[in-house]
């Protein structure tokens, strides 16, 4: 067993730092919040520059086939650096979709142009009453789809998007759909974090392309894949509010003092720190049964998408409190990562619904079973 | 003890009744949340100074101030029934708290006869709009640290320094200003409290944006503002008793005023009852029923709290410490109440869709609800004044009490 990183990959990490370092300061972020613009299309071609969007692609289509491990590294320093980029459904979702249900033809396709920034994938598998395969209301007949989906992530910047829809038989399959097809409708969300945009999106008998690999099972590995990814988006995010925090609390003077020499303040950011290590080891258990195909998976995911949740929304509330009045204005930094937060867990549905799928898999199954 | 209406009480609740019924019409769901950190426009002030001038009209303005005062000589308990009363009707935003609340009993309790004269029926008839000038940039939990300075001048003072927070002040004609009198003297001791106009080109106001978006706070810059030695309320070098005054009053109607105000847990059963979670109604699900049951008994509780805070000043007992707990839990449980909002709202949690209006009321109740946990003395100051002042226990170590502030 090894919980911890290897040295090329902490060198992996530092170059990503350092790349995000430079185009999404938190200056961006604010910027990007008061004009209300959603895509950062420039560091999203840094990091095609990079060629950090193949990381995970192969080598043959235009990849350098790195492992989970080190897409997990890329996760959580794009979460830190709160830049405004479609990591989650692109990387975490399209690409091992398409890589594991795909036909040559759309591994061929699809996957340089996304190692290339070139293509956005969007993932349209949410409806108002679920996320799973199991709640997919949409429909394909004759490989035309109709369905509502919402909310997606970068619906609106997207070239396609990967929908999950039932297919003549009634089974949950994956179609890539052109968003620029006849039948496609797009209406934009109020969204909490107007920086990571969701739209709905309205499909009337629309052409797609089935992903031939996909059924219920494959589909929701792909979820729980995506929830361990997102939970290190969520760590990175996290880590990063909590060392502002930190760093205000050892500036901020009152009654003559630190306001981190006060056990109140010192103690709920020693609270932050370990929901937040607590997450990390969920994630790390998560990333590895990825990588390695584990038949744990669901319950890491679930594990670690619940811890990851708790730790994001208690850091983020308290480090509003922690810098007081400042915290609660507009203009410092607190809220962003609040905002982010949210839109996160909106993506991958809430503590509930992670919740009761644990449950299935580490209580229910097994009862079942015996 | 008894929780229905005494024979007078009951009384007093059917007269308010009979004149709200004349002069306001009831809610009917559709008007904007009642929220004190809501930014207010000039619309929003101009209908609030009709409203209060119409109550004042008719005696239900300032209700437990004394008639002397142009009060109503009111108990506490018949200040809740009103509330509970006006609060069933469409009726404009509060803009008067601080008037009402904070300075007519600072006012009251160390003003001269003439600034009682001046200040008080104004403020009641709400021609007057006041806002708190105590917090400064360096300045908030450990308010004795200010820096505004205020120096003799001849028969006046002159004032200089940055304020910040000041709910209102925008829409403000009068603010209640602590400033600094004497730096050779240790920090609690050497402040002054003034009473002065916002019109003066003295004073500049420039609103902040808070993270719900809009700006109900700014702050206020002032530069060489002169004051007459009148405007000064309290003695020289009194301030601090001045603003202790005005500090607990401010405790008191926050956690008063607010039990009753901000959203209902029940407006969650509503919730619950027209969404799905895991398949279900979300209603029938034993989770959000247990939330919901937990968050209706934490704010019945607080109600219940504000009313035994009502009934020992109903007995004549001066506001104490116990608007600290309202103070200390209202505002996590609004913070609570928000978040769960929104996930019961959709998967799209935080996300406007199908559910738009709902997500979006919950959403507003999560970014208020922080500005309550930190105005008015944050949760961390409420504790520490339970724990010292309540529960006795010992005082924390402190390092600035008795060094003069200049050497601080
Ligand atoms: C919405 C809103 C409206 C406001 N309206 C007004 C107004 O109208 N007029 C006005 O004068 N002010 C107003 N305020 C200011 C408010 O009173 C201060 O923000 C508050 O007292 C906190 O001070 P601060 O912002 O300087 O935070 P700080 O004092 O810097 O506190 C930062 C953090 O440190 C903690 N902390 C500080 N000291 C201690 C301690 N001894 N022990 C443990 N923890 C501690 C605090 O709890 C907080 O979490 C308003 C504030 C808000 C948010």
């Amino acid at each position: 067993m090894n919980f911890g990183f290897s040295e090329e990959q902490d060198t992996i990490r530092e170059t990503l730092a350092r790349l995000l370092g430079d185009h999404a300061t938190l200056a961006v972020a604010h910027d990007r919040l008061d004009t209300a613009k959603g895509f950062d299309a420039p560091t999203w071609a840094a990091l095609a520059e990079g060629g950090w969007l193949g990381l995970a692609i192969a080598e043959d289509v235009g990849g350098s086939d790195m492992g989970a491990v080190e897409l997990a590294i890329l996760a959580e320093e794009i979460g830190r650096s709160l830049a405004a980029v479609p990591f989650a459904p692109v990387l975490g979702i399209a690409v091992p979709a398409i890589e594991s249900m795909g036909t040559k033809s759309q591994r061929e396709t699809y996957l340089p142009q996304i190692a290339s920034g070139q293509t956005i994938i969007a993932a349209a598998f949410a409806e108002d009453g679920g996320l799973g395969p199991e709640k997919s209301t949409a429909t394909v007949a004759q490989d035309r789809l109709t369905g509502r989906k919402t909310p997606v992530t970068f619906g609106a910047e997207a070239d396609q998007a990967l929908v999950i829809a039932k297919d003549h038989d009634g089974t949950a399959r994956l179609y890539l759909a052109d968003l620029c097809a006849p039948g496609v409708t797009i209406r934009a969300l109020d969204c909490i974090d107007r920086t990571r945009p969701a739209v709905e999106i309205l499909f009337d008998n629309t052409p797609v392309e089935l992903l031939p690999g996909s059924d219920p099972m494959a589909i929701r590995r792909l979820v729980d894949g995506a929830a361990v990814l997102a939970a290190f988006e969520q760590i990175g995010l996290a880590e990063r509010i909590l060392s502002l925090t930190t760093a205000y609390a050892g500036e901020r003077q009152a009654f003559g003092r630190q306001i981190g020499s006060f056990q109140a303040v010192k103690h709920r950011l020693a609270d932050m720190f370990a929901k937040i290590e607590l997450a990390r080891s969920n994630a790390f258990f998560g990333v590895w049964a990825l990588a390695s195909g584990d038949n744990r998976l669901p319950e890491a995911a679930a594990v670690a998408r619940l811890s990851a949740l708790d730790a994001v929304q208690f850091t983020t509330e308290e480090s509003i409190q922690l810098h007081g009045g400042i915290g609660f204005t507009w203009a410092a930094d607190p809220h962003l990562f609040l905002r982010r937060g949210w839109q996160l867990k909106a993506e991958l549905g809430p503590a509930a619904i992670w919740r009761e799928r644990l449950f299935e898999n580490i209580a229910d199954a097994p009862r079942a079973a015996s | 003890m008894d929780f229905s209406d005494s024979p007078e009480e009951a009384a007093f609740r059917a007269t308010a009744r009979d004149w709200l019924d004349a002069n306001a019409s009831l809610r009917d769901g559709s008007e904007k949340t009642q929220d004190h950190f809501m930014a207010r426009d000039a619309d929003d002030v101009a209908r609030a100074q009709d409203w209060q001038a119409r109550k004042a009209g008719a005696g239900w303005a300032g209700l437990t101030w004394p008639s002397a005062f142009g009060g109503r000589d009111a108990t506490p308990i018949e200040q809740v029934i009103w509330n509970q009363e006006e609060g069933r009707f469409a009726v404009p935003p509060n803009v008067f708290l601080i008037g009402i609340g904070l300075v007519g009993p600072t006012v009251m309790t160390h003003g001269t006869e003439a600034q009682k004269a001046a200040v008080l029926p104004r403020a009641l008839t709400g021609e007057d709009i006041w806002c708190q000038l105590f917090s400064e940039p360096a300045a908030g939990s450990d308010l004795a640290g200010i820096r505004t300075r205020a120096r003799r001048d001849g028969d006046d003072w002159v004032i200089s320094g940055q304020k910040v927070w000041t709910s209102g002040a925008h829409y403000s004609s009068h603010g209640i200003l602590l400033a600094r009198t004497d730096p050779k003297v240790p920090k609690h001791k050497g402040m002054t409290m003034f009473l002065v106009e916002m019109s003066d080109p003295a004073i500049e106001t420039r609103p902040i944006r808070q993270i719900s978006g809009g700006a109900s706070f700014n702050e206020v810059f002032i530069d060489n503002l002169r004051v007459p030695d009148s405007a000064r309320l309290g003695g020289e070098s009194e301030g601090w008793k001045v603003a202790l005054t005005t500090l607990m009053n401010e405790r008191f109607s926050i956690s008063v005023g607010r039990a009753s105000g901000g959203a209902r847990a029940e407006e969650l059963i509503a919730l619950a009852a027209r969404v799905e979670r895991n398949g279900r109604p979300a209603i029938e699900d034993g989770d959000v029923r247990a939330r919901i049951a937990d968050f209706i008994a934490r704010q019945r509780g607080l109600e219940f709290t504000s009313y035994r805070v009502m009934t020992s000043l109903s007995r004549g007992e001066a506001p104490g410490e116990e608007g600290s707990i309202g103070k200390l839990l209202l505002g996590k449980l609004r913070q609570e109440m928000g978040a769960f909002g929104m996930e019961l709202a959709g998967t799209a949690a935080g996300i406007s869709s199908k559910a738009g209006d709902d997500v979006a009321r919950w959403r507003n109740e999560y970014l208020t609800a922080p500005g309550n946990r930190i105005a008015g003395g944050s949760d961390e100051i409420q504790r520490t004044i339970i724990g010292e002042r309540i529960l006795g226990l010992p005082p924390e170590i402190r390092v600035d009490k008795t060094v003069p502030f200049s050497e601080l």
